[in-house]
């Protein structure tokens, strides 16, 4: 049987991390794309630039290059925060203040030196998620332009203001057209993940591989982390295969696959 | 002009010659791990698109277990997995070729060339499977073997076809690239990476990377427009002035 030398669980548990990473980066990317493809639908002029910007810019830069950026970005910007804020308690005497309203002291906090840190798990979900908002703007605007513009004719005849419009008619249907590309920026998705463990989550990546430089076993513990992936992947096919009928159950030729 | 770059260069602490000079190595090295995988990678995708279109189910099914392993997992893992098990492969440091799986440069194309295979593989069967019948059968009433078949007939304008997807795995290949940073390659990543750690200016020293990726980004883009504007010049409109009288629609 397979012998991961005790390290099985802690893999086990960043398997874990991995999908909870990858399923919360995903809630974020969806949010960003819709939003950016209305904006790029339908939004007045600047709206549009940014979103242009934005989707562009990001998918013309590597996912490791970027991620990078944030996290370390992040990082720096934060310690100027909090040097920044620091400086600003020393300078108003804000701890005097405090007191004087009788809450507890700030000074015990600051003087261990105000460091606030990120954490890693959720720099690396704003990351992709910001990564992928912008793959997936695309998916969504592309299927925004595929809906009929009858029903939205239809809808305003009937009065609907815009949101109700977007809820009602547009969501549902673009969905039909969207659903592909999301499923394929999904399998992109779970896979970027493995990134992570290059700026120091401990993903399953991360956890494989320090056994693997320890034990001198790389084969031993990389092939069930790649095994792993290739089940989130084909598990994910299917269940994107199931979705698909369902979202095309009101077209010919797809309703009884 | 010139001076005038040097006077800027002079005037911050950051982007030094010394600065530039890293980045430049490591543009060069991105440029050449991208190219070499990307032609490798599709001399090696053809024929296995080929061999994934044969009527024998096991070929076709062993070719299909190829790329889905290679597509379904992370590329750093099987990045991984060749940098780290290579060495470990008994009696390979003494034998002839350890000189080249020392550098991680091999180790890591190598990666790069089975993953951008298997990518291309399946954008190549996609095309050559999405040849016109009558293209075929109008061959084989010439007499034409399969061989000749192929190379005159099903492959240019497979190769045509392809070009759209194949131009997005040639942008993806170049991002995927970064990935060489973590082996210890100096890549346009890796130079970010050090400029980071040596001025811990993360947004200058990424944002410069990022700025080269994106030039390269956009010249392999422009790149393509080109060869899909040479491969598609027969469906382009004609200009109007050399239209003939048009002929009545045949349905």
């Amino acid at each position: 049987m397979l012998d991961l030398q005790g390290y099985g669980p802690g893999i086990f548990n960043g398997a874990l991390i991995t999908i909870q990473l990858a399923v919360y980066a995903l809630v974020i990317a969806v949010v960003l794309g819709l939003i950016t493809a209305v904006a790029k639908h339908s939004g007045g002029k600047l709206a549009n630039l940014f979103a242009t910007a934005y989707t562009s810019l990001v998918r013309g830069v590597p996912d490791l290059v970027l991620m990078m950026l944030i996290f370390f970005g992040l990082q720096v910007g934060l310690n100027d925060l909090s040097e920044w804020l620091y400086e600003l308690h020393e300078t108003y005497a804000i701890n005097e203040f405090y007191i004087a309203q009788g809450w507890d002291s700030l000074s015990a906090f600051y003087d261990d030196g105000l460091y606030i840190s990120i954490d890693e798990f959720a720099a690396g979900v704003i990351t992709i998620g910001f990564i992928f908002g912008a793959y997936m703007a695309e998916t969504f605007r592309g299927a925004l332009l595929s809906v009929d513009a009858g029903q939205i004719e239809a809808a305003t005849a009937y009065g609907m203001p815009e949101s109700k419009i977007f809820r009602r008619i547009m969501f549902p249907l673009m969905m039909r057209f969207a659903l592909p590309g999301i499923g394929n920026n999904w399998l992109v998705l779970v896979k970027t993940t493995a990134l992570v463990s290059v700026i120091g989550l401990s993903d399953m990546v991360k956890l494989a591989k320090d056994a693997a430089t320890q034990t001198f076993e790389p084969f031993l513990f990389f092939i069930p982390v790649a095994l792993v992936y290739l089940a989130i992947t084909t598990v994910s096919e299917i269940a994107l295969k199931y979705l698909e009928i369902r979202y095309n159950r009101g077209v010919e030729g797809h309703s009884h696959v | 002009m010139f001076e005038q770059i040097i006077a800027l260069l002079e005037q911050n602490e950051m982007f030094t010659p010394d600065t530039i000079a890293e980045y430049w190595d490591g543009t060069v090295l991105t440029i050449q791990l991208t190219f070499l995988s990307v032609i490798l990678g599709f001399f090696l995708a053809v024929p296995l698109a080929i061999l994934r279109i044969s009527d024998k189910r096991w070929l076709s099914r062993t070719i299909w277990l190829f790329t889905y392993v290679f597509r379904g997992t992370p590329l750093l893992i099987q990045l991984y997995i060749i940098y780290y098990g290579v060495s470990m492969i008994d009696g390979i440091q003494d034998s002839a070729i350890w000189f080249l799986l020392e550098d991680a440069f091999y180790p890591c194309l190598f990666a790069f060339v089975l993953n951008t295979a298997a990518y291309s593989t399946e954008i190549i069967r996609g095309a050559l499977i999405t040849t016109d019948k009558g293209e075929i059968e109008a061959a084989q009433a010439y007499g034409m073997s399969y061989g000749l078949i192929l190379r005159r007939v099903i492959l240019p304008s497979a190769f045509r076809r392809a070009l759209p997807a194949y131009s997005n795995e040639v942008i993806f290949m170049l991002h995927a690239t970064s990935i060489a940073s973590v082996v210890t390659l100096v890549d346009i990543t890796g130079a970010g990476y050090n400029v980071y750690s040596r001025f811990y200016a993360p947004f200058e020293a990424f944002t410069f990377a990022a700025g080269i990726y994106l030039c390269l980004c956009f010249s392999i883009f422009a790149v393509f427009r080109k060869l899909e504007k040479r491969a598609f010049r027969h469906l382009t409109k004609m200009p109007e002035h050399t239209l003939v009288t048009p002929s009545p629609v045949v349905s």
